[in-house]
């Protein structure tokens, strides 16, 4: 196995504020030696069952093995003194770009929905750390909106130090990006002069792109299974049909086997993609941002899909005016399962009080708007029997915070995935004397190659200049001193 | 598409057909050997054949463009002109297996950043904008560099007298970019230096600057679908023709045609991939489609070899390590990650050795051929064998390219590509004396003024690394 060393770990200086370079320490080491762990005297947000106040967690083989208030710690079991703390699951972040090699948007086409973000996954962008940092343990990895129908999306866990292939969330059902509104119509951005403007530019082409796409994709699965018919029946000289990687995955939407996350803002157009799927036979998973959805709680809560949304962001373009901090409460109120992403992976470290805004705006009890942020993605994600509380059988994706998640000063202090501690402040803080050692030296080893090049270039030039010299004043004698010949100053 | 040379070269090609006609009626002999010398012998030299062990003293004898024999004691053909190798050593001529050489390109035009689909300023709007994968962007597998060679590139003569007998140019990057060719560095005769005319089909991850595919990911699905649509043709075009009757007919599309003849393991593909994120993806995709893939970059090999040797790939790494600027701006320090990127990038190929990884070397963007041996220089010190340094850049590179018969090794009936120098090849004071290539004398008198940079022949790719995009070589 490729494990990479604990000493392989990476810093980008200056990103979080910190002279120094936040130190950014690979999981493993001391927890891996052990596949038994307990968590003790902690208050625990079970979300699910209330709290447990000096409560413990035991960990076994990944998954929570025991919760409650009086847990021995088995013979070799790691044990965290979690004195004094607060234990809520793993964050679940439903919009996220992060770990994304190359561009998140594949703008070349109104409909992309060959590409997959499950090709480009970047297990080297600092930011699935600083979101560990933060909390967070999955994340909805999606394509960017610059498509009525974007490229299909992944949910990771956030295994910092493990290859790309070791990120996605098994079992987790994939996504595909929708978008309606001002991106994908293009209202924001201008190709270059001479180039040409892409279709669609109203919020009626892009209805129409989507209508036309799912009109191909039924045609498509037709030409399939008549083939497979037809081939079944012992038909002999046929030509299958050519396999179309944009069409695919819209034939999977319909048959159930891919969620869609629609990026939406205004009402009107959220109206629009329900009647829409209704009509073909499709159903919408989540809106994401879904800023008017408010406006529209109960038929988002008839219709039964998620609504993910922003705490407290609006007016930042046209179609974001009517956004008001109390939407998720209010949709809340209605029936909606509702999550509040990030969008943005600075946004991601501080979910915990982007959540508890929804107390202050809204009024929502502290354990629904913690169910913002750990089970609402989860049910909204397909992945709640695995994660999103803190319940017997599931992951033990766990944040200890040293203060309530909901008060301004909580920060995580450990962030475990499937039992293993992935991120950990004071291993951190440990690791940043070294890591700005090792630095410094490197640096000072560059500087010296540097200056080894420059003696060796200004040696080379002397000896050429004297060679020079020498073959001129071979091949003219030399006539008065005082020219620029050297020598007379 | 071979008229495209001949375009160029009109001068050339009429001597050629003139020369041996006049030469013909006097002198028959001068013609079937151009005027030169056929047969050579370099005595008292010492071999290092990379085959076997070396020989302390030894004669190589060339005979008609092959090496006849070598050996302490060998018999020297009475016609041959013999060269005294005392404190010479000869050693197999240097493959380097990735390089522009007599590749022109056009002027690259500034890349300028405008929100989203990124422009070439200046650059006229091209008349025709990829909307899917059926515009089929980029793609050009028909096209073979040695068809577009131009054989006086002076950089050619840099490359041979520092030791380059071989090699493997490559066509302009692109998302399919066509086939290199392997050309031994004889000559101007386009047609004698091809040593195999599809060597390796390059493939390059580069998004298009407008339309479809502008990212990463759009590429790779791209390149998905090709493989996908090849497989189909392969289906559909004997169908249609065995019974036309009753059945649509199927496109013709050249980039079909072609990649059926490449795809499903058929012909060598380099997959560019340099760090810990893209050789990893790079061997998954290839897995996918079936490839017979060589990693191209591998610059990061020194954190992957043993995953690289479990799933036995072979690398051909660029030797333009990765460097920080000359004239760093003191407030703009890198991060950590950059400078040990930079710092252990040379490790690579002792990485690779140590874990039985086959690999080559290329020369990548370096413009300066001693550049080449400065940074071989800077692997053997991080740890590569002198004596595996060399075999990466002869028999190794042979294998990878799939020539190990006939180039690669001082044995005889192998092609006599043969350089001598005065002292270890690598080594920073040695003087390359005497350079054959396909048994043709090149005497090298003075060591020429580096090449200046500029002359078309750009890095494909910045190897460097930068906290914004950790990607490398995109």
């Amino acid at each position: 196995m490729n494990r990479r060393s604990f000493a392989t770990t990476i810093a980008v200086a200056g990103l979080l504020g910190f002279v120094a370079a936040p130190g950014v320490v690979r999981a493993g080491g001391a927890d891996a030696k052990s596949n038994v762990t307990l968590i003790k005297n902690a208050t625990i947000l079970t979300i699910t069952h209330g709290n447990i106040e000096h409560g413990s967690i035991l960990i076994r083989d990944g998954k929570i093995a025991e919760v409650g208030s009086d847990i021995k710690a088995p013979d070799g079991a790691t044990v965290i003194d979690a004195s004094g703390e607060f234990i809520l699951p793993g964050i679940i972040d439903c919009h996220s770009h992060i770990a994304v090699s190359g561009d998140v948007n594949e703008g070349g086409a109104a409909v992309t929905s060959m590409v997959n973000i499950g090709d480009v996954l970047n297990s080297e962008d600092p930011a699935i750390y600083y979101d560990l940092a933060g909390g967070v343990t999955v994340a909805n990895v999606l394509h960017g909106s610059a498509n009525p129908i974007g490229g299909q999306t992944i949910v990771i866990k956030l295994r910092w130090g493990k290859p790309s292939s070791e990120l996605p969330f098994e079992g987790a059902l994939p996504g595909i990006k929708f978008a309606l509104g001002e991106n994908p119509k293009w209202s924001n951005y201008r190709p270059p002069p001479g180039y040409p403007q892409r279709y669609p530019v109203t919020r009626m082409g892009v209805e129409e792109i989507i209508r036309q796409a799912f009109t191909e994709a039924k045609e498509y699965k037709k030409q399939w299974d008549d083939y497979n018919r037809r081939k079944a029946a012992g038909e002999a000289n046929l030509i299958p049909p050519r396999r179309d990687l944009k069409l695919d995955p819209l034939v999977e939407v319909l048959e159930g086997k891919r969620y869609i996350h629609c990026h939406s803002y205004r009402s009107d157009e959220i109206l629009m993609l329900m009647r829409v799927s209704k009509e073909f036979g499709f159903k919408v998973r989540t809106f994401q941002h879904v800023l008017e959805g408010y406006k529209i709680a109960d038929e988002l809560a008839a219709y039964g899909v998620g609504a993910s949304t922003f705490s407290d962001w609006w007016a930042y373009k046209m179609e974001a005016y009517d956004a008001i901090p109390y939407n998720s409460a209010l949709m809340t109120e209605r029936g909606v399962v509702v999550s509040v992403n990030s969008d943005d992976s600075e946004e991601a470290r501080h979910l915990n009080q982007e959540a508890a805004k929804a107390i202050k705006y809204g009024g929502l009890s502290e354990n629904d708007a913690l169910k913002l942020v750990t089970l609402n993605p989860a049910i909204q994600l397909g992945i709640d029997n695995r994660v999103g509380s803190i319940d017997v059988g599931k992951d033990a994706d766990l944040v200890i915070y040293n203060h309530d998640p909901l008060s301004v000063y909580a920060v995580a202090q450990k962030t475990l995935i499937d039992g293993t501690v992935y991120f950990d402040r004071d291993r951190d803080i440990a690791a940043r004397p070294a890591r700005e050692a090792e630095k410094k030296v490197l640096l000072e080893k560059e500087k010296n190659a540097r200056e080894e090049e420059k003696k060796k270039a200004e040696e080379k030039r002397k000896t050429d200049e004297a060679k020079k010299k020498a073959e001129q004043e071979k091949a003219t004698p030399p006539k008065d001193k005082g020219d620029d010949s050297g020598g007379a100053r | 598409m071979k008229s495209k040379s001949a375009g160029k070269l009109p001068w050339l090609f009429l001597a050629i057909i003139l020369l041996p006609a006049l030469l013909l009626s006097h002198a028959g002999r001068l013609r079937a050997e151009g005027g030169e010398p056929r047969y050579f012998a370099i005595t008292n030299a010492r071999v290092v054949p990379v085959s076997g062990p070396v020989l302390e003293t030894g004669t190589v004898v060339i005979a008609n463009g092959l090496i006849q024999s070598v050996g302490a004691s060998v018999t020297i053909p009475p016609e041959a002109w013999v060269i005294d190798g005392k404190g010479l050593t000869v050693y197999p001529g240097l493959i380097d297996a990735g390089v522009d050489l007599g590749i022109t390109k056009p002027e690259a035009p500034v890349t300028e950043a405008r929100g989203r689909g990124r422009r070439r300023a200046g650059a006229p709007v091209p008349e025709h904008i990829s909307m899917g994968p059926e515009d089929r962007p980029g793609t050009s597998p028909w096209i073979v560099a040695s068809d577009d060679f131009n054989a006086a590139d002076k950089r050619i003569e840099s490359w041979r007298e520092a030791g380059f007998t071989t090699a493997l140019v490559l066509p302009e990057d692109a998302i399919i970019a066509g086939q290199g060719s392997l050309m031994d560095l004889n000559g101007e005769r386009v047609s004698q230096m091809i040593v195999k005319y599809h060597a390796a089909l390059r493939i390059g991850l580069h998004p298009e600057t407008y339309g479809f595919p502008d990212s990463l990911m759009g590429v790779i699905s791209y390149l998905r679908q090709v493989t996908d649509d090849t497989a189909w043709y392969d289906v559909a075009a004997p169908t249609y023709a065995a019974r036309p009757n009753g059945i649509e007919r199927p496109n013709v599309d050249r980039t079909e045609e072609i990649m059926s003849l490449i795809l499903h393991r058929k012909e060598f593909v380099l997959f560019p991939a340099n760090d810990l994120v893209e050789i990893p993806r790079a061997m998954r995709l290839a897995q996918e489609w079936n490839l017979h893939a060589a990693i191209y970059g591998g610059q990061q090999s020194y954190e992957l070899a043993d995953q690289i040797a479990a799933k036995k790939y072979q690398v051909i790494v660029n030797l333009k390590w990765p460097e920080g600027p000359k004239d760093p701006d003191p407030e703009d320090i890198p991060s950590l990650r950059v400078l040990r990127f930079r710092d252990r990038a040379p490790g690579s190929p002792a990485a690779l050795a140590k874990a039985g990884v086959k690999f080559a070397f290329s020369s990548g963007g370096i413009t300066d051929p001693k550049e080449i041996q400065k940074n071989v220089r800077k692997a053997t010190a991080a740890g590569l064998s002198s004596d595996a340094a060399l075999r990466a850049f002869t028999l190794d590179a042979a294998e990878i390219l799939g020539v190990a018969d006939r180039l690669g090794s001082i044995e005889p009936g192998k092609i006599a590509n043969l350089v001598v120098a005065d002292d270890d090849l690598f080594a920073e004071k040695t003087k390359v004396k005497h350079v054959f290539v396909d048994g043709r004398h090149f005497e090298v008198h003075e060591i020429e003024k580096p090449h200046k940079p500029g002359d078309g022949d750009k890095p494909g790719g910045s190897p460097e690394v930068s906290d914004d995009d950790p990607e490398v070589g995109r």
